[in-house]
């Protein structure tokens, strides 16, 4: 085994006990990126060749130098005997929608393709203080607008490396794809509507959201400042929780940053789950699409394979002592999409007015007569059609005339949405969970090109996950098995408020029951 | 399918939203509009109580969970160069933009 295919604990650990060095962790990281990764996503790409098809793409910029130059510095640290940090040694990526001094940070738009920033995101900043190495941005869709990473103006798009003709999800795509491909154990991801847990299902790794306010949104470029929150991609969930550990915790630069304690998650990560209440809700066992050609919303049962994977993870963990809760309802999940679509948008459109061409990124190299045609020139040129279409529709339905029947009506939507979840969390209530256990997503990895373009069938994607943005509770998404097709199936849980550690022993305890499974014995595609 | 996004209200976001569309990308962003819309319009049919308030933000903001306001103290950014840096166009210090246009109040 390579040293870029250990976890981080383990490298943490190698790293310690003198078995390997920082430099050489470091090496083996830019050697698998070397590999598997193709050419770098970049404005006006050109056409894919065969061997990008092949490829995963997972990064917009490479930042091995400061890597190089932080990791001699640990090594020097570890040879003094200092501590260089929880982290020391372990190398991660950042998605591109963190601002990091001193490099390129693009939210894999156009417009700001030539911003670097002049100061460091908390998250970021928090993650090198604890000894990590940033090897570099990976892309995403652009802004985050949406679940394939297929928007990003930075092509080559990421692949998935599972199947590179599949997307990894979205918008965190490269962060999971870099961490599948064995690339980065850790990445810094997003998750917006489930923009962590999508592309972590879909790739076959560990995806934490957050609860809103754990995680600080300082120097993260905002979509929905409701309903963003930074939060770990990892192969295991002790690295997943490791990392929380670092990044959360409150922060004088966001306002909404909680100052509740993290607890210490890997001193309780081994407890088991035994007399957890673990609830089951046939809300998340049925699907809802959009008819392709009348945009009728049509429900069906979840794909056979993936409720089969959510049946047995319940299965081993009542086998391990939990208390598996049927028919626990959440009524009001099936909101969540249409809620969505009103408020992000009225967020973004209000976030992503400020880019204009003055202070900043890109400003149109055409004449222009006033600084009207010019904002306008420069944002016609700067944004692609996804941010401009969540602009649009913002507008729209935070208008003085439509806001009560769209704007104030989703807020109000979102609020029976918490009360789903406060209602089954509830101590002294009927369920009083400490936990849901449902699907990620309604279907595993989905081919390049079916679905991008269609707004509304892309944005269905997210609808076992978006309810916990509203929601504003914690999530984890975990590899639960392979389709037939030899695709990731993730499951989810579904936690309280600022209760990651219930999320994270609960994780552990199936991941350590599941670890002798045959497929957790295969390797994507790319490393085969 | 009904349009409530007809191409006049449609040009009239395009305004606010201080956009030039070419006009393929008006006719598809104008579609999925219109699709979208017609997801959001289920939100319509929820029974809503009167008292159902609205939610800005999931997690409630409590004492315990919420951080106190930050004293309003003025901290110089260390390098404010590093910032005006990235505008499009400067000059000795200010940014520059082409002619703001002047209209009248009535």
């Amino acid at each position: 085994m390579e040293l870029c295919d250990l976890s981080a604990l383990e490298l943490t650990q190698l790293l310690r006990q003198k078995k390997t060095s920082a430099v050489e962790i470091l090496q083996a990281a830019v050697q698998r990126i070397g590999s598997v990764d193709g050419r770098s996503g970049a404005l006006d790409a050109g056409a894919l060749s065969e061997e990008d098809k092949q490829k995963v793409h997972a990064f917009i910029t490479l930042t091995d130098d400061r890597a190089l130059e932080h990791a001699q510095k640990i090594d020097q640290q570890l040879a003094r005997g200092e501590d260089p940090g929880p982290l020391a040694g372990v190398p991660f990526s950042v998605k591109d929608i963190f601002c990091v001094s001193g490099t390129p940070s693009t939210a894999a738009s156009r417009i700001l393709a030539n911003f670097k920033s002049p100061y460091t995101a908390t998250a970021v900043a928090r993650m090198e203080a604890a000894g990590a190495l940033m090897v570099g941005k990976v892309n995403l869709d652009e802004f985050t607008h949406g679940s394939s990473n297929e928007s990003s103006a930075f092509q080559p798009s990421p692949r998935n490396p599972w199947d590179t003709s599949r997307v990894p999800g979205g918008s965190s795509g490269g962060s999971a794809a870099s961490v599948a491909a064995g690339e980065v154990p850790l990445s810094l991801g997003t998750d917006t509507a489930g923009s962590i847990r999508q592309p972590a299902a879909f790739c076959g790794v560990v995806g934490v959201k957050p609860t809103y306010g754990r995680v600080s949104r300082y120097g993260l470029i905002a979509f929905a400042s409701s309903l963003d929150c930074p939060g770990p991609v990892a192969r295991t969930v002790s690295d997943a929780a490791a990392m929380l550990q670092v990044i959360s915790g409150a922060d004088e630069h966001d306002a909404t940053s909680a100052p509740t304690p993290a607890p210490d998650y890997l001193s309780t990560i081994e407890n088991g789950v035994k007399g957890m209440r673990i609830g089951l809700s046939p809300d998340y066992f049925k699907i809802t699409y959009p008819d392709p050609k009348t945009g009728e919303l049509l429900i069906q049962p979840l794909p056979v394979e993936i409720e089969k994977s959510v049946r047995e993870a319940a299965e081993k963990l009542a086998a391990l002592g939990a208390e598996i809760v049927e028919d626990v309802p959440m009524p009001n999940t099936r909101f969540g999409i249409p809620a969505y679509f009103v408020i992000s948008r009225v967020e973004t459109a209000s976030n992503l007015h400020r880019f204009d061409g003055v202070k900043y990124g890109l400003r149109t190299a055409a004449p222009t007569a006033d600084l009207t045609r010019m904002y306008r020139q420069s944002r016609n040129e700067g944004f692609g059609l996804q941010p401009k279409l969540r602009i649009l529709m913002g507008m729209y339905v935070s208008a003085a005339q439509y806001s009560e029947e769209y704007y104030k009506r989703a807020l109000r939507v979102r609020t029976l949405i918490r009360q789903d979840f406060e209602a089954v969390y509830d101590p002294n209530g009927k369920y009083r969970l400490d936990a849901l256990l449902t699907p990620t997503t309604p279907t595993t990895a989905f081919a390049m090109e079916a679905i991008y373009g269609n707004s509304v069938l892309m944005q269905y994607a997210d609808q076992l996950t978006v309810a916990a943005n509203h929601a504003g509770v914690p999530g984890i998404s975990l590899p639960g098995g392979l389709d037939e097709s030899g695709l990731p199936i993730g499951i989810q849980l579904l936690g309280t408020d600022f209760c990651e550690d219930k999320l994270f022993r609960i994780g552990r305890a199936y991941e350590h029951a599941t670890e002798n499974e045959v497929w957790r014995q295969i390797k994507p595609q790319v490393l085969r | 399918m009904s349009e409530s996004i007809t191409v006049d209200v449609f040009n009239h976001l395009v305004g606010l939203a201080a956009l030039e569309l070419a006009p393929d990308q008006a006719d598809y962003l104008r579609t999925q509009l219109n699709h979208q819309l017609k997801v959001i319009d289920e939100l319509k049919a929820i029974p809503l109580d009167e008292n159902v308030p609205i939610n800005l933000h999931g997690v409630p903001y409590e004492k315990s969970s919420s951080a106190l306001p930050r004293e309003d103290i003025h901290k110089p950014f260390p390098d404010p160069r590093s910032i005006l840096a990235q505008s499009p166009q400067v000059d000795d210090g200010y940014i520059i933009v082409p002619d703001i246009p002047h209209t009248t109040l009535k």
